[in-house]
């Protein structure tokens, strides 16, 4: 609590034991009022003067205003406890709200703590901590164990293994070490490491992703502005309700029904229409809520720039994916072996030596893919035939490895090619001996993401692609995806992305990592960029951003802004229910003036506590 | 011209107000209070004196709601 607070808090408390000692005694007349008055201008005088104050301003209708005219209505109908007990509800009420708003605040940052407050530069041989903000580009940065990285750059010394939790919500640590490019925020955790910086500190991940979260609830959803605009009309509509309510039944009793006016009973209706008039529970539960779902989000790894992004995303009925990169792995790995009477450990073996020389990301591939120490002292000759392959002298036998035409033009018969990828075939002294197929891999966790977003209600998923249609196709089918569209330029994506806008009734969200899709990304409803961290196209083109690769957050987010919206419209309805309710019970007098003060702050106390639960999507 | 200012105020509803207030104000195109992140975002119009119409957007708030602050 701050200061503001601990003073309300003593006020309230001094206030509510002189009003329960006010209740006690048997006093009556004037000094029964005297004596409430004390803990009524003990917890209302700043209300009091605020109201005096908005009508000299010409903004009347505040809440100021509203509790002033209640308590001091119910003064002169000599309801004085109720008096008092609505203004002490009242700032109770107030209180509760401004620590609940503190402390979502807090442990949204607390959430979002990756800021690093130094960085460790070495002079003369000792450590000195520096302002990150002072290290230029290709500083050499110090980075210990237990210490956040402070700027992105990459690792000129040491090895370690990184704990990258707090940007993408994915608790198995990562290994690093020499060459490696890291991202700040991260956090050291097993050696000391030294980083040469590629980005000042205003340019690295960690304060874009800090500016994005922080900025992030200023793009207002429909339901917030829904909210601020009810708010507009429902505070005057109840006022003009209770002068009604306060003047018209006793004038019709009178006139009409020739009965008494019974002109207390009905301003003190009228009373507790004010009472229920304030808007607070409704204004202040659904910005919370969808600063407490972002924050939220932000810590699993799914960065949300916007509250109406968020509600859009709830919305989304259609996925469109973009193949390579975001349902693949992006990286080309040997995926099946075909040996022809050789073993294919054999194969392989040949197949990398030949290999060795070429940059080529294929033969690279290959050369990883046999996990051995090549020992390149019998290698020879080599040749490298430009959109063919090579030709190596391995122990003094040539080796051919490349593609069909490499073979045709040695006048190697091959088998006819049915695999799904780049094949390289290889042969020994003018033999056949075999086929490596290089392909694309599909993430592990591709073909389960799929599941789970027809699980959450996605309609159509279509994967769109530049790749060759035999490839595309195979993907598709592995996924789950029955609607494909290959072989596309950037353009005839933006195309389709329109086409596929204007024949879906919800949202539609594409799915991308950001290389060459920014248009699309910006076309779709919500454009989701993934394995952001480090892209800075990615981060400005995207609505939504996965921190990580793991296509599988994609529908976690989703339920993330799904749990969010619930809670959201669940305070909306309550809210606004319990107040209609109490109105209506109020204007026939079944309802008091106590039933009031609970449809205003028990019902505000109620949605912000509601509206905090957005905050918890561990288990989402 | 886009500025982000720090601001203090306690209620949700007065910073609904508040920055209806604001974007009435003459040189502004488009204000937006953060209510939880306490920012407020202004739009500035092109060739608007950033000096005078904050002054005037720190006088209008008070008007509204006495306990508000903007640090600019």
């Amino acid at each position: 609590m701050n200061k503001k607070q601990k003073k309300m808090l003593k006020r309230i408390i001094a206030s509510a034991v002189i009003t329960i000692i006010c209740a006690i005694l048997p006093v009556r007349g004037w000094l029964r009022f005297a004596l409430y008055m004390i803990p009524y201008i003990i917890i209302g005088y700043d209300i009091l003067t605020n109201a005096v104050r908005g009508i000299l301003n010409k903004q009347p209708f505040d809440e100021n205003f509203l509790m002033a005219t209640a308590t001091v209505g119910a003064i002169i109908l000599g309801e004085y406890t109720e008096a008092t007990a609505v203004m002490l509800f009242y700032q109770t009420g107030e209180l509760f709200q401004s620590y609940a708003v503190r402390k979502s605040r807090r442990s949204i940052s607390e959430l979002m703590d990756i800021r690093p407050d130094y960085a460790n530069i070495e002079e003369n041989g000792k450590l000195t901590q520096v302002n990150p903000y002072e290290i230029k580009v290709g500083d050499i940065v110090t980075v210990l164990p237990g210490e956040k990285i402070p700027l992105d750059g990459v690792i000129t010394e040491g090895k370690t293994t990184l704990n990258t939790s707090a940007l993408t919500g994915e608790s198995v640590p990562r290994d690093a070490e020499c060459g490696d490019e890291v991202i700040s925020g991260c956090i050291n955790l097993t050696g000391l490491i030294k980083i040469r910086t590629t980005r000042e500190f205003s340019e690295s991940t960690v304060s874009k992703i800090l500016d994005m979260v922080e900025n992030a609830s200023s793009r207002k959803s429909r339901s917030e502005n829904f909210i601020s605009r009810f708010a507009k009309i429902y505070t005057p509509a109840v006022c003009f309700s209770a002068l009604v309510l306060a003047v018209l039944p006793p004038f019709v009793r009178m006139a009409f029904l020739k009965l008494p006016a019974d002109f207390g009973i009905w301003i003190y209706r009228a009373l507790t229409f004010l009472v229920i008039s304030c808007p607070c529970a409704l204004v202040i539960s659904i910005p919370l809520g969808f600063f407490a779902g972002i924050g939220g989000a932000g810590n699993a790894g799914v960065l949300v720039k916007g509250s109406n992004y968020l509600e859009a995303l709830s919305k989304v009925k259609c996925v469109i994916f973009d193949k390579t990169g975001t349902m693949t792995q992006g990286i080309f790995e040997v995926a099946e072996i075909y040996p022809e009477n050789i073993s294919s450990g054999e194969l392989l073996k040949i197949a990398a030596l030949a290999e060795s020389y070429s940059n080529h990301p294929i033969s690279k591939s290959i050369v990883k893919a046999w996990k051995n120490e090549i020992d390149k002292s019998g290698v020879s000759d080599v040749e490298e035939i430009s959109g063919r392959g090579v030709k190596v002298k391995i122990d003094g036998k040539t080796v051919l490895a490349g593609n069909a035409k490499l073979m045709m033009d040695f006048g190697i018969s091959i088998p006819e090619n049915s695999h799904i990828g780049t094949v390289v075939y290889i042969a020994l002294d003018g033999e056949y001996k075999g086929l490596i197929v290089i392909s694309d891999t599909v993430k592990p966790t591709a073909k389960a993401a799929v599941t789970a977003l027809w699980k959450n209600g996605i309609k159509r998923m279509v994967m769109l692609t530049g790749d060759s249609a035999k490839t595309a196709d195979a993907v598709a089918i592995k996924l789950g995806i029955k609607e494909v569209y290959s072989e596309l330029l950037p353009a005839d994506k933006v195309e389709l992305t329109e086409k596929i806008l204007a024949e879906t009734k919800g949202k539609v969200a594409f799915v991308g990592d950001g290389i060459n899709d920014a248009p699309v990304l910006g076309r779709a409803d919500v454009g989701i960029a993934m394995g952001a961290l480090g892209s800075d196209a990615a981060i400005e083109a995207a609505d939504i951003v996965l921190m990580d690769d793991n296509p599988e957050k994609i529908a976690k987010a989703i339920r993330i802004s799904k749990k969010c919206m619930r809670i959201v419209y669940q305070n909306i309805y309550f809210a606004i229910g319990i107040k209609l309710c109490c109105l209506i019970l109020g204007a026939f007098g079944i309802a008091n003036m106590w039933v009031a003060i609970f449809a205003d702050v028990g019902v505000m106390v109620l949605a912000v506590l509601n509206a905090i639960r957005t905050l918890y999507v561990k288990d989402v | 011209m886009t500025k982000t200012y720090r601001i203090e105020v306690d209620c949700a509803n007065c910073a609904n107000k508040m920055e209806e207030a604001v974007n009435k104000i003459e040189g502004v195109k488009k204000a937006v209070i953060n209510f939880m992140a306490l920012k407020m975002i202004v739009e500035f119009e092109d060739g608007a004196d950033v000096g005078k119409v904050m002054k005037k957007a720190a006088e209008v708030c008070k008007k509204v709601e006495r306990d508000s602050e903007i640090y600019f």
